[in-house]
């Protein structure tokens, strides 16, 4: 019987030849990553009791994106704590000021086909998207993999997601994913793998590749996995990365829980609406809903395309006189890509504000909370109650063109008619 | 972590998330700060009223979204006993194992009412109910886990294994 990806992948972390799905076996961690707010700052203590010596410091990696730049001299403290403790660890790998660690550490390369990646953070997976089997665990378990670079895993089932086709213009990654967790539900895949394929998804870039497998994870999955490709082994070369990398594919007679089909050539621009993420409606059904802020941006879509996108619609235009447009590059060489070829430009001259990279609004910590009864349109991952600040706030999920297309009207707009017909 | 615990029901519906559980904003805030605001979201008076061994009882998806351990925390500091749920959402349902946190799976659990008396045997995976004179069968716990829950959590499970007293 033959392997899902997730399956060969956990067999190699186990060190055995051949795993199934609902088998519990003791894995090896490639890569142990923590961040500012549920990193050492949290664990130390335990981590010290015990012992307090990593098993391998050339594989953990630390990221403050959380508490960056500190808004509260709590956060200003968190961020020292970790900024001291991996000097302290003597660590190599320690990344602040960069931008969320899910895209730091694919940028830095750390994210490899065929590896296995656990971080503190649920967004972890998004490195699944070249072909890591990536995921989140708390800080306690964390302390365990820092001391011995081991955890347990159940190894889990797998949910294909066949996307065939050609995605219409104004269409994107993330409306594949609003769709489908839409179908799948909140919990649909509650410890298991999402593996997107087919003709649509091999079409996709890097940048939305990435879409997939970071809002796995809203699906409840474990991990979301793409069939590592030329697309990442040129990504990766261009990151420097020389080492050898092996093919990882799902057997043709790899067991799946499901199959779901789909033609891209059919969906429109979808919209997640409060306060969950698979209350998913086609644009036109929540059209004209006011909003008081946009923000385009996070480790899900704000990512080089998907300002490309953004300025695309916005060039010459203005945003609402009445909203803030909160701009926030996914990293700090994404925010210079963007400046180097004048997208920064067109989006400050339209009215936004271009902000530095980090988590800060997306999950409510700094810089572009919301208050009580305001309303957001964003490209983050998440719209539960409170997410971005007041619990009485509400937050609506898109594209970066429906993003861009709602500063432009203060209202939830379809972005098909600021797109010419073909241009993606 | 003693294997049975009793206490007074607190009922919630599906899907309490880890940002109504533990609201981002607060997270660099100490922890009896942050459990101030616990569930504030759709239970303002939650920190209020909860007593240490208080168990909460909710629906469908428990924990999702966030792997933040603050949401095990602020129960924690809360003192509460267990969480019965139809489901638990993946990273939630291992945090708290890992941190001693009792978290039980049953079919049904609407069949509990707000302030019942409820005493979970968590070996067993069985569920009675004082109040309503019934017992129910919940999931028991996986078995290369009931150690680690015995000891406590994963950190003195991680003591005992690396010899460390």
């Amino acid at each position: 019987m033959g392997m899902t990806m997730s399956e060969k992948i956990l067999a190699k972390a186990a060190r055995q030849s051949e795993v199934k799905a609902g088998e519990i076996v003791w894995v090896k961690a490639d890569i142990a990553m923590m961040h500012d707010l549920l990193g050492p700052w949290l664990i130390d203590g335990g981590f010290r009791r015990l012992g307090g010596r990593l098993f391998d410091k050339e594989k953990v990696v630390v990221v403050s994106d959380h508490c960056t730049p500190p808004a509260t001299v709590q956060q200003a403290d968190i961020l020292k704590f970790t900024r001291d403790w991996a000097r302290n660890q003597d660590l190599p790998y320690y990344y602040e000021f960069e931008g969320p660690c899910h895209q730091v550490i694919v940028e830095h390369g750390h994210v490899r086909p065929g590896r296995l990646i656990l971080g503190t953070d649920s967004h972890t997976c998004m490195a699944g998207g070249l072909g890591a089997f990536a995921t989140g665990i708390g800080s306690t378990e964390m302390i365990g993999v820092l001391l011995t670079g081991e955890t347990w895993m159940k190894v889990p089932e797998t949910i294909k997601v066949v996307w065939d086709g050609e995605l219409p213009h104004g269409v994107y990654a993330k409306d594949i994913v609003l769709k489908t967790i839409k179908d799948i539900g909140h919990a649909g895949a509650t410890y298991q793998t999402l593996e997107f394929s087919g003709s649509a998804i091999r079409g996709l870039s890097m940048d939305e590749r990435l879409v997939l497998s970071n809002m796995a994870v809203e699906a409840g999955a474990k991990t979301g996995l793409i069939e590592p490709d030329e697309k990442v082994i040129k990504f990766l070369r261009s990151k420097g990365v020389t080492d050898e990398i092996d093919d990882l594919f799902s057997d043709k007679d790899a067991v799946y829980t499901r199959t779901l089909h789909y033609n891209a050539s059919d969906l429109e621009p979808q919209v997640a609406c409060p306060h969950e993420i698979d209350n998913v409606h086609p644009v036109n059904a929540v059209e004209g809903k006011t909003v008081d802020q946009v923000y385009l941006g996070s480790c899900t879509n704000g990512r080089l395309s998907d300002l490309r996108i953004a300025a695309d619609i916005l060039k010459g235009k203005k945003i609402a006189n009445h909203i803030r447009c909160l701009v926030v590059p996914a990293s700090q060489h994404i925010w210079m890509e963007a400046n180097k070829e004048g997208i920064l430009d067109i989006l400050t001259e339209a009215g936004c504000i271009v902000n530095m990279p980090s988590c800060g609004a997306c999950g409510g910590f700094t810089s572009g909370v919301i208050g009580a009864g305001e309303v957001v349109m964003s490209s983050s991952n998440r719209n539960f109650r409170g997410r971005m600040g007041s619990p009485d706030g509400e937050v609506y999920l898109g594209s970066p063109a429906t993003v861009a297309a709602t500063a432009i009207e203060g209202k939830i707009a379809d972005p098909r008619k600021y797109l010419l017909q073909g241009v993606r | 972590m003693s294997s049975t615990i009793r206490g007074r029901v607190w009922k919630y519906g599906d899907n309490i998330n880890t940002d109504i559980i533990s609201p981002g904003q607060y997270m660099s805030q100490p922890v009896e700060k942050q459990a101030e605001h616990a569930m504030e979201a759709i239970d303002p008076d939650f920190s209020k009223k909860v007593k240490p061994g208080d168990i909460l009882v909710a629906g469908h998806n428990f924990g999702s979204g966030s792997s933040r351990e603050t949401a095990q925390m602020v129960l924690k500091h809360h003192q509460i006993g267990a969480i019965v749920a139809a489901s638990f959402a993946r990273i939630f349902y291992r945090n708290s194992i890992n941190v001693g946190l009792p978290v039980v799976e049953m079919k049904d659990p609407s069949v509990i009412r707000e302030g019942d008396e409820v005493e979970i045997d968590l070996l067993e995976g069985k569920i009675i109910n004082h109040t309503q004179g019934t017992e129910y069968l919940g999931t028991k716990l996986p078995e290369h886990l009931i150690e680690m829950v015995q000891l406590g959590g994963l950190e003195p499970y991680l003591a005992k294994k690396l010899g460390i007293k």
